[in-house]
Parts: C-alpha cells; sequence; structure tokens
C-alpha cells in the first residue's frame, strides 16, 4: 500500500466489490442464452422466470471460470463450497431470493498487483463467490409503470471482494482496471462495460489518520472506470463537509449520478438488511476435486506477472516497460512479435510505449486496431538500427504506415529519399566544398567559437538535403579542421 | 361387465388391457363418470374430459401397433401440486388460480410416456401444507369411509379418490407424510420412496430437502408399478438420485432367499420403536397395528424392539425446516410474473403485500411466519441450524436402529380420520398429530402406508412400514407378502 | 422467549404480508403456542454434529451435479407470460420502482 494521501486531513480508505459477468453461453443455472440485447424476455427460460415446480442446475462453465480467477490470483479454491438463498423481494428477482455463496464462497484469498504511474501496488481479495445476477427494470415510461425484462437474470457472477486496501480514488480506478485487464486476459469476462458485464460497487469511508475505520457508504454499479472515480471523490468530499458539520455517516447504499456528478441514497431495499441466508436446499455443495483444479491449471494461458518478469529475464527490459507491455494478452503478444523479429527488444518497448501508444491513445484504440502490423514496426526499427534511416526518417515511415499511405518499410524510404548518405566519399566532397565556401566560420571556429561549428555542420547537413549521418558529418569537420 | 371394471386395480386393469379384453377409451369413460358422479366427495379440481379420452384413443393406438406395457392405457390422476401443461395447476391456492404452465412435471410426463392417462387434477391442502385437506382454498375433501370426516392430507383428493375408487391410482407427493397418513386414513396403500428417486422438477415446491413424489394405490403391486414408471434420475433436479432404472414390481416379487410360499418373510427382522407406541396411543390403531404386526410375524418375519429417542423432537425440528424452506420458495409467488395480483394497490410495496395476502390462506401465512422468523437476524442458528443437526441425529438414530433391523414398523397416525373442522382452532395442536411420518421425512427415508383393519367408527388403520435408503423392494415385498395374506386392502366404503 | 406484537408486525412486512388486526393477535397466540414446543430442543446437545442441508448427506457425500455450459432453452415468451397478470411490449408491468 502507497503512503495515504490526505484530503483535507482525511485518510479515505476504499474496498471494492466488482461483479463481473462470467463469459458462459448460458446461464448460471438454466439452459437459456446469455446473448446481449435480445428482444424482453426471450432468453428468460422457465427456470429463469421462476415459474412454479422449476428448479436450478448448475452451469459446470462458470465454476470452471471461477476456478481459473482463482488460480490466476493466487487464492484458494475451496475444495467444497456452499450456494446459499439471499431472501429479498424486488421485481427484477423472479425467486423473491438470489442463489450466491454465503459463508463458504468458491474462491477465497488472493491478491491484485498493479502499477500508479511507477509505483506498485498490491490489493488484497477476501474473496470471489458465485452467484446469479438479476433481470432488468425499465424505467422509461410505461404510463407510470415500470416493465421488467429478465433476459439477464440468471447470468452467472463472479463477485470479486477486496480488503479495504485502497487509500485514493485514483487508485481504485487502477486497481479495477488491473482486475478488469486480468478478466479478459482470462478469458472469463468479455469486459464489456457498457453492457454491463463488468460493474463496480464502492465502499468508501474517510478517518483521521491513526482512527479506527469510518463508518462505510456503499456506492451501487458504477459502469466505467471514470465514474468510479468520480464517485468515490465527490462522495469523499461529502463525508468529509458532514463529519465538519458535526454530523457522523449512516451506513447506506448510495447511487452515482452521472449526470450531476452527485451520490445520493436510494430509497428502496429499505429491509436490506434482513436477507435471511440459508443454504439453497435445491443445490448440494459445490465439490470441486484437486484433479480439477489441476486441469484448469494446465490450460491456463501465461499470466501478465509470469510473462513481464519473463520480459524482462529474456529482453532485458526495466520493470515499468515490462508492465506496459503486458498490459493486455494481445499488447503482450505483439511486443513479443516486434521484438524478435528486429532483435531489438528496447527500442521495440520504447515504441510501443512512444509512438504506437500515442496514436492509440489519441483514437481510443487498443493494438488490436493497429494499422502498423508487428512485422512493419520490426522492419522500421530494423532500419533505425542499422542507420538506413534517422529517428526523424522513421516517424515520417511510420506515418505513412499508420495513414496506409505506404505499406512496405523499404519501399516508404525508397519514395520518399529518407535513406542517409553513407558514402563517405561523396561527403567528403560536399564536406570540403562547405568549408571552402564558409571560410568566415571556419576562422570564427579556429578563433574558438564553437557556434560556428554548427553552422558549418548545418551547412553540409543542409548540402546533403539532411541525407547525411549528422555524427558522421561531425566527425568528418572535426577531423579536417583539426588538420 | 363395465359394471366391474372400477373394482380392478391398476395390475389388474393393465392385464385386462392386454388381453383387449377392455379399452383404453373405455376404461376413460368409466372413470370419467365415477369422478363425474362422485363431485360431491370435492376430490377433483380440474378435469378435461375430451383431452383425457384423446389420450385413451392414443394409448389404443399404441396398443395396436403392438407395444405393451403394463400401464398403457390405465387411467390415473394427478395431485394438484404437479404442474401439467394440458390442465390447470393451482395448488390448492388461490394464489395460483386458473395457472396454466408451460410444461409437464418430469413425473406426469414419465407416467404419460408410460401410457397412463391423465383423468383430473385431485385436490389438495394449499402447497401441501396440512394434514386434513382442509386447507384448500377450493374447499375439503371429505372421507369415503364417513364423509363427515378427512380424508388426511395434504394429499386428501388423491386419497379419497383412489378409496372411493373414482381412480385406480393417483400421484402424491409426501413431505412430512402428506401420502401416508392420507393413505392410512382412507384406507389405500400409498409410497414415498427414498428423497432423490422421483424428481421435484414440476412439483409446486414446499420443502425442497423434504418434498418427495410417490404413487398412491389400491395395493402394493399397483404402487410398484407406478413408482417403477415415474422414478428414476432426472438431470433437471439437482438433488435427484443418479441411479439406474428401477423395476420395483420385480424387486417386489422377488422371493426372499431361503424363504418359501408359507413363511414369504422368513427372515425378515422387523424394527419396533417403542417411542412409536406411547401411551397416548389410540387404543383402536395400536390394536390393528399389533395385529398386522402379529400377521406379518406368521408370515416368517421377527419383530425386534428398537429405540428411536428423538422420535417427538422430530415435530419442532420438522416444523422448523419446512417452514423455513417454504417462507423461501413461496416468494417467488409476488403478483409480478403470474398468479394473482391485487385489484387495488398504491405502490410496489403495496401491490405485494395485498397480493400475497389475498392469495395465501391462514395456515400457508402461518407457516411463512414461522419460516421468515426462525430465518430472521440472529435467530438462524437457535432455530434453523440447530433443526439441521437434530436432523443428523435423527438421520443417525435410524442407522442404528438399521443394525438390528431391516424394516422399521408401527402406526403412521396417532388415531383414525377426525371429523371435518375438529382441529380449526388450534391449528399448532395439529402439527403434534405428524409425529410418526414426521422422523423417516427428515431423514430422507422410504415409507409405505398399509391398510391394516379398522378401528373408531369403523375408520381405516394404516400400519406404516419404514426402510433404509433406496430398501423400496424390501418394503413392497413385505407389504404385497401381507396383503396376499389379508384383504384390509380390497374393503370398499360402502356406496363406492 | 415469547413474540411481541411488534415482532409479528416486522416478521410480516419481510415476508411481504398483510394481516389485519384480528390476524395479528391470532397469529400471536399461536407463533408463541408453536414455540413453547420448539424450546425442548435448544436443550439438546448438538456439539459437533454436522447439520444435514440434505438428506442423501447422511448416506453418503453429496456433490452437486453440474450441467455442461450449453444453450438448450429456445424462446417460449409466449407460453411462458400465458399467465401474467400484466404484459406488454413482452415485459412484465409492475408499479413504479424507485431507486
Amino acid at each position: 500500500m502507497s503512503q495515504p494521501t490526505l484530503i483535507r486531513g482525511y485518510e479515505v480508505v476504499i474496498g471494492l466489490e466488482t461483479h463481473a459477468q462470467l463469459s458462459t453461453q448460458s446461464k448460471a443455472f438454466s439452459g437459456a442464452s446469455t446473448r446481449f440485447g435480445a428482444a424482453p424476455n426471450t432468453q428468460a427460460c422457465a427456470v429463469d422466470l421462476a415459474l412454479p415446480g422449476t428448479l436450478p442446475v448448475l452451469n459446470r462453465g462458470a465454476v470452471e471460470r471461477a476456478i481459473r480467477f482463482g488460480l490466476a490470483v493466487g487464492a484458494t479454491v475451496a475444495p467444497l463450497s456452499i450456494f446459499a438463498r439471499k431472501n429479498y423481494f424486488y421485481p427484477d428477482l423472479p425467486k423473491g431470493y438470489q442463489i450466491s455463496q454465503y459463508e463458504t464462497p468458491v474462491v477465497q484469498g488472493g491478491e491484485v498487483e498493479f502499477y500508479v504511474g511507477e509505483a506498485r501496488h498490491v490489493v488484497h481479495l477476501t474473496r470471489a463467490h458465485l452467484e446469479e445476477d438479476a433481470g432488468k427494470s425499465l424505467h422509461e415510461d410505461y404510463h407510470g409503470l415500470t416493465g421488467i425484462d429478465l433476459n439477464r437474470a440468471g447470468t452467472p457472477l463472479l463477485e470479486i471482494v477486496t480488503e479495504p486496501d485502497m487509500r485514493s480514488s485514483a487508485e481504485a480506478a487502477a486497481y479495477a482496471k488491473a482486475l478488469h485487464a486480468l478478466v479478459v486476459w482470462l478469458d472469463i469476462c468479455d469486459g464489456n462495460m457498457q453492457e454491463g458485464s463488468f460493474r463496480c460497487d464502492a465502499n468508501v469511508s474517510v478517518r483521521r489518520p491513526g482512527a479506527p475505520f469510518g463508518t462505510r457508504r456503499e456506492i451501487k454499479n458504477l459502469n466505467s472506470f471514470k465514474f468510479l472515480q468520480q464517485a468515490i471523490d465527490f462522495e469523499v468530499q461529502w463525508q468529509i463537509d458532514l463529519i465538519e458539520d458535526g454530523g457522523s455517516v449512516q451506513q447506506a447504499t448510495v447511487l452515482f449520478d452521472p449526470a450531476s456528478g452527485e451520490t445520493r441514497a436510494m430509497r428502496t431495499k429499505e429491509d436490506a438488511h434482513d436477507y435471511r441466508y440459508f443454504p439453497d436446499p435445491d443445490l448440494p455443495p459445490l465439490v470441486i476435486a484437486p484433479e480439477w483444479v489441476e486441469r484448469v491449471k494446465g490450460q491456463m494461458p501465461e499470466l501478465p506477472r509470469a510473462m513481464g518478469e519473463r520480459f524482462q529475464r529474456e529482453y532485458g527490459l526495466p520493470a515499468y516497460d515490462a508492465t506496459m507491455m503486458t498490459q493486455s494478452k494481445a499488447f503482450g503478444a505483439f511486443y513479443e512479435a516486434t521484438a524478435r523479429a528486429c532483435g531489438q527488444p528496447k527500442l521495440a518497448a520504447n515504441w510501443l510505449m512512444g509512438e504506437v501508444s500515442r496514436r492509440l491513445n489519441a483514437e481510443d484504440q487498443s493494438i488490436e486496431a493497429s494499422p502498423v502490423s508487428a512485422a512493419q514496426l520490426a522492419a522500421l526499427i530494423g532500419r533505425i538500427a542499422d542507420g538506413t534511416i534517422s529517428n526523424n526518417g522513421a516517424r515520417q515511415v511510420f506515418d505513412a504506415l499508420w495513414s496506409g499511405a505506404g505499406h512496405e518499410v523499404d519501399a516508404v524510404i525508397e519514395a520518399r529519399g529518407l535513406k542517409q548518405m553513407s558514402d563517405s566519399g561523396e561527403l567528403e566532397r560536399i564536406v570540403d566544398d562547405v568549408l571552402a565556401a564558409n571560410a568566415k566560420s571556419v576562422e570564427e571556429f579556429r578563433a574558438g567559437k564553437e557556434k560556428a561549428f554548427n553552422a558549418l555542420v548545418g551547412q553540409a547537413m543542409k548540402a546533403t538535403k539532411g541525407k547525411a549521418n549528422p555524427a558522421q558529418v561531425n566527425e568528418l569537420l572535426r577531423k579536417k579542421l583539426g588538420g | 361387465m363395465s359394471a366391474a371394471l372400477h373394482e380392478r386395480g391398476v395390475a389388474e386393469l393393465g392385464a385386462a388391457l392386454a388381453a383387449r379384453e377392455v379399452s383404453g377409451v373405455e376404461l376413460a369413460t368409466h372413470f370419467l363418470a365415477r369422478l363425474e358422479a362422485h363431485r360431491g366427495l370435492g376430490a377433483v379440481l380440474a378435469s378435461d374430459p375430451e383431452a383425457a379420452l384423446a389420450q385413451a384413443r392414443a394409448a389404443d393406438a399404441r396398443r395396436a401397433r403392438g407395444e405393451t406395457g403394463a400401464l398403457l392405457g390405465v387411467p390415473i390422476a394427478h395431485k394438484d401440486i404437479f404442474v401439467t401443461e394440458g390442465l390447470p395447476t393451482s395448488a390448492g391456492s388461490r394464489m395460483l388460480e386458473g395457472y396454466r404452465s408451460p410444461f409437464d412435471a418430469t413425473v406426469v410426463q414419465r407416467l404419460a410416456e408410460a401410457g397412463t392417462v391423465t383423468l383430473a387434477k385431485l385436490n389438495c391442502d394449499e402447497f401441501a401444507m396440512g394434514s386434513s385437506n382442509e386447507n384448500s382454498a377450493w374447499g375439503a375433501v371429505r372421507n369415503p369411509w364417513d364423509t363427515s370426516r378427512v380424508p388426511g392430507g395434504s394429499s386428501g383428493g388423491s386419497a379419497a379418490a383412489v378409496a372411493a375408487r373414482l381412480v385406480p391410482a393417483a400421484t402424491g407427493t409426501d413431505t412430512g407424510g402428506s401420502i401416508r397418513q392420507p393413505a392410512s386414513f382412507s384406507g389405500i396403500t400409498g409410497i414415498k420412496p427414498t428423497y432423490g428417486t422421483c424428481s421435484r422438477y414440476g412439483m409446486v415446491a414446499f420443502a425442497s430437502s423434504l418434498d418427495q413424489a410417490g404413487p398412491m394405490a389400491r395395493s402394493a403391486a399397483d404402487c410398484a408399478l407406478l413408482l417403477s414408471a415415474m422414478s428414476g434420475f432426472d438431470p433437471r433436479d439437482a438433488t435427484s438420485a443418479e441411479r439406474p432404472a428401477q423395476d420395483f414390481h420385480a424387486q417386489m416379487l422377488a422371493p426372499r432367499p431361503g424363504a418359501g410360499a408359507v413363511r414369504p418373510l422368513e427372515g425378515l427382522r422387523i424394527g419396533l420403536p417403542s417411542e412409536f407406541f406411547p401411551a397416548a396411543l389410540a387404543a383402536d390403531v395400536d390394536g390393528a397395528v399389533r395385529a398386522a404386526l402379529a400377521e406379518l410375524e406368521k408370515l416368517g418375519a421377527t419383530l425386534v424392539d428398537v429405540s428411536l429417542p428423538r422420535t417427538e423432537l422430530s415435530i419442532p425440528v420438522y416444523y422448523i425446516i419446512a417452514p423455513a424452506e417454504a417462507s423461501s420458495n413461496l416468494s417467488r409467488f409476488d403478483g409480478v410474473r403470474y398468479g394473482h395480483r391485487a385489484a387495488q394497490y398504491k405502490d410496489l410495496l403495496d401491490m405485494y403485500k395485498k397480493s400475497r395476502s389475498e392469495g395465501f390462506g391462514p395456515e400457508v401465512k402461518r407457516r411463512i411466519m414461522i419460516g421468515t422468523y426462525v430465518l430472521s437476524h440472529g435467530y438462524y442458528d437457535a432455530y434453523y441450524l440447530q433443526a439441521q443437526k437434530l436432523r443428523r441425529m435423527i438421520a443417525d438414530d435410524f442407522q442404528r436402529c438399521f443394525t438390528q433391523c431391516d424394516l422399521i414398523a408401527g402406526p403412521v397416525a396417532p388415531s383414525v380420520a377426525w371429523k371435518l373442522g375438529a382441529q380449526e382452532n388450534d391449528p399448532v395442536a395439529a402439527y403434534l398429530a405428524d409425529i410418526f411420518t414426521l422422523p423417516a421425512s427428515l431423514a430422507g427415508l422410504p415409507g409405505m402406508s398399509v391398510p391394516a383393519g379398522f378401528g373408531e367408527a369403523g375408520m381405516p388403520v394404516g400400519l406404516q412400514l419404514i426402510g433404509n435408503y433406496f430398501q423400496e423392494g424390501t418394503l413392497l415385498h413385505a407389504a404385497h407378502a401381507f396383503q396376499q395374506a389379508t384383504d384390509w386392502h380390497r374393503r370398499v366404503p360402502a356406496g363406492y | 422467549m415469547a413474540l411481541t406484537p411488534q415482532d409479528v408486525s416486522r416478521i410480516a412486512h419481510l415476508a411481504r404480508l398483510e394481516l389485519t388486526p384480528a390476524e395479528q393477535a391470532a397469529l400471536l397466540a399461536q407463533l408463541n403456542g408453536f414455540f413453547s414446543i420448539v424450546e425442548q430442543m435448544s436443550a439438546v446437545d448438538t456439539g459437533g454434529v454436522e447439520p444435514l442441508y440434505t438428506p442423501l448427506s447422511a448416506l453418503q457425500q453429496v456433490a452437486l451435479r453440474l450441467r455442461e455450459d450449453a444453450v438448450t432453452e429456445a424462446d417460449r415468451r409466449e407460453a411462458n407470460q400465458r399467465s401474467a397478470p400484466a404484459v406488454e411490449d413482452g415485459l412484465f408491468l409492475v408499479p413504479k420502482v424507485i431507486e
């Protein structure tokens, strides 16, 4: 945990509960499709609607994904876990209870590592448990009524709960991003936040440094990193104001309104505090044999941390570069392909963190969308390394490749005449001409004016239309003037 | 010979159908007429004669194509707790008035595949909560042996219909005795198999960890035929036992090793828990049960004394666990997607409260209240958790007994059927009368009620037989042997 | 430990039941009658006893059976909504939900 940055003299304490929709074909407890965006209630089968007589049967794919997550965060995958009923009435909750895991979750402990700037952070997980999603209430007017769509009801969720480890909204957002990257990396969640596949609840409290934890308020359903940060920032100020005015924070569930940027307490579920949890008698204990865990372990992709360490080992990258190169599975693959092809791992990392990231960010695109392929980038880096082109020229080539104006690196260099002059005989002639034509500068240089030397270099470069290698020009001039 | 049709049981009717002596359509017509003629018993909640006859024609066509099968063309009826696509399902509740299920319960579907013809849906206590069938929103069912008395419950409609021979057999469900007790009160044979034997998919849930479906018929042989068809593994029920299909009829007939025709139960040890014969046990029941035990001894069985020390505790244990599960199972009845919705309400909360208060009857509300309370914050450990621990101890007590015996025997209920309305003033007292059926339900063991004679006012008395897990074969074998030697199960109430 | 009228109304609210004063009074008496027969339970020492949540676990360890992840249910909206009290555009209608 980093040094807590105080706000108005208060320390901020944040814990996150994240609901990741698991990327299964069918629902957690029924054979209905989980596809997003179908017509209302066309993907709510008898079980999802809790029609009389229906019973739940758990989806193996959901459990498999939970195991994968548990292994990825170094948690304990419980050999035996229990599904419980969380009882409350709500129109989008067809059974009048949500099947969830209460006392004995499937994933216990674990941690998530991430960087804020160059500072490494670790957030400890309390647990991750399997549960079912609820339906949706459509509030747009049905002549004063609410419409209930249960297509989402029963979609498998992994609720990932952290310890109250975070001390700033920025840290919370960074954790959420890292977790998002991880579940996508693991292929257990599509990560689509617009569609609600990845939603965060933030438990926020403030306290004077060293004081016991303050009373927390839970901000529900934050479906963007920006909102997460805004909501926490507002909530922190609100709580501090309240305390400063002599009030005290009451435990509450609040909603964030992106329009106003404010949080406000929910008006429903007034008796939410008595959920009457008990083990679901329709579902015997979930037993996960060690063999199953081993099998999943065998199918795990290389994890970001392991890949990063390997990049440091095999390509001599600094830790920071390594984490940047492993921001997503695709990014890591792109980097590795480039580095292998050009044999310049550090240069490759620099280009990906520089030009490539700059343009991707500008267009709000991910690496998969890069118009410049790993092979092209490698070819370009190769030409810098062998002195064929200057960094300047390289940037021009990259432009051409990105915009699609050019496709083949050497062809672009040719076409735009970006090749540096390597024939030293010709360069020597040009330098001689320059010295002859600029006797004044030569004298001034000999008189000790360093500036004059730069002028001569400039003249020489001008005479070569910038194709000369500046280092080479310098060297020649010094030789001749010194002579 | 048509007058004689209803005097025959499932096995005999199956034989008659096989011999082309009678058609499925004739049987359906005959029993539909009886159901109609005796509406006064209050056993029938829904019936569609046209659809029934269509099923009968289909069964006859299957037979014409050379299909066989003991149940092909045999008419039956279902307890209204099983959802059916063809007939409305109300579970005896105003909450589900006119509800049409888009699918058939697995049990219903399997019996249909076996060729049975569904004549009607039968009355029961609301959501199977009760032991007199007086808790049905659609009125009480009368006991054909004395129409001023209850038939027992919750499967009271099934029991009365079979006893009055309006149908040869019916399905029932048993959570705390709802097959065995009405079978006993109405003088028929019923079996609750081991928990997990019949799929619960399509049974309107009362208490998920206790509910089991089973057949109610005139004889053990008829029950065996039906149970074989309705049981078996169902992937739609996560608590369904993964076992191969069982031929309970063959198991029933299989002679015991070393037993002869005269003493077919040679070597069978029957345990008598002292707690099942308390001083408070009605003398008529005690007499009939002991006479039946003597008969079993004559057939070769040996009686051994055993003990189920927590028999009395099973009452509070059951009446905590069952309502707790029920309070949650019945939360889906909120008037949003199906079922009763109040006509007038202020807002969502008001709609929930009014719809549920109008839709549920007093006993259901009582159990929802008990269940909600024992699960509520601060009470869970003292009530629900403690009850589930005692439940384990009760199950262990049975296993101790089964080291000394093969079957356990005793009365089904402490008395014969009581008068209608006798218990309406003290609903909680009625819970005490379930004392002998609750232990096997809590342990998930198979239990049976076999007609064993008559008691006060000529009312039937049932002998309860309890077996170890998945020992339905042993149960049915003993019951069948008893019924070969006695004719209690052939007695018919006057006028039917 | 007897229930109070307040307990009864709290539980009724949790269970979404609206009880008339008469029902309330009757239930209070009945529940207290019931809990008097429950008391004997608490006297039993259940230390170290595993609860029996599902009966067959008294016979052997019962493990939850899982289904393969496959879509097996087709759209049956019309049949499923056959008994719905209020539907429009395939949505179930309820009084406005205020969050």
